[in-house]
């Protein structure tokens, strides 16, 4: 049997984040980038869930794990998820954690809650 | 038709490649097959598990080998 060094049989986890305008937006994008270079979970691209580009769809629905973050009670990265016909997945609004739009910018501190709340989900 | 087999040559790669020529050939259709072993191109493709099955640039399945009725439908 050949030696195996791909990425069969390891389903990626993803984390998508609505990366909006606004400081939150900036928050959530900050923070998924974060997890991505700490390894845990991949940050993924949601502009290609909401553009139906086959790729990261497929890969997508092979994940995992998936986590959304929005900044805001818009929630456009879990309707983007929703729209593209996913529904099992893991949804962190950062106005839950306290975080309000126009009055959180992207501190160290704002990253670091983001970045604990969804790890410990993913250890849940 | 271009038909590219991502995956860098485990068992469940060459198992996809081997159901898409089986289909391609029942099917009868012109196809040119590739197998694609470069991560990195096949990362181009949003694709991060494999095997993953790319027809005329639209990606039809990714982390699995597909049945040979999969890629009958495909064609």
């Amino acid at each position: 049997m050949s030696k195996c060094d791909c990425g069969c049989g390891a389903a990626p986890k993803f984390v998508f984040s609505c990366s909006g305008a606004a400081d939150v937006g900036e928050v959530a994008d900050q923070a998924a980038r974060a997890l991505s270079r700490e390894g845990a979970i991949k940050m993924f691209c949601l502009a290609g869930i909401g553009g139906k580009v086959s790729g990261i769809v497929k890969s997508t629905e092979a994940a995992d794990r998936v986590v959304a973050l929005d900044g805001c009670p818009l929630n456009c990265a879990r309707k983007t998820l929703e729209e593209a016909g996913f529904s099992d997945f893991d949804h962190v609004q950062l106005s839950d954690l306290g975080m309000k739009k126009g009055e959180s910018p992207a501190s160290r501190e704002n990253i670091a809650a983001v970045v604990e709340e969804v790890s410990n989900r993913l250890q849940g | 038709m271009q038909i590219l087999v991502m995956g860098p040559g485990c068992p469940k790669c060459e198992q996809a490649e081997k159901t898409v020529r089986e289909a391609v050939a029942e099917a009868g259709v012109q196809a040119d097959i590739e197998k694609v072993k470069d991560f990195q191109e096949i990362a181009k493709y949003g694709i991060f598990s494999t095997p993953a099955v790319v027809i005329d640039g639209e990606v039809k399945v990714v982390g699995k080998a597909p049945s040979k009725k999969e890629v009958l439908s495909w064609l």
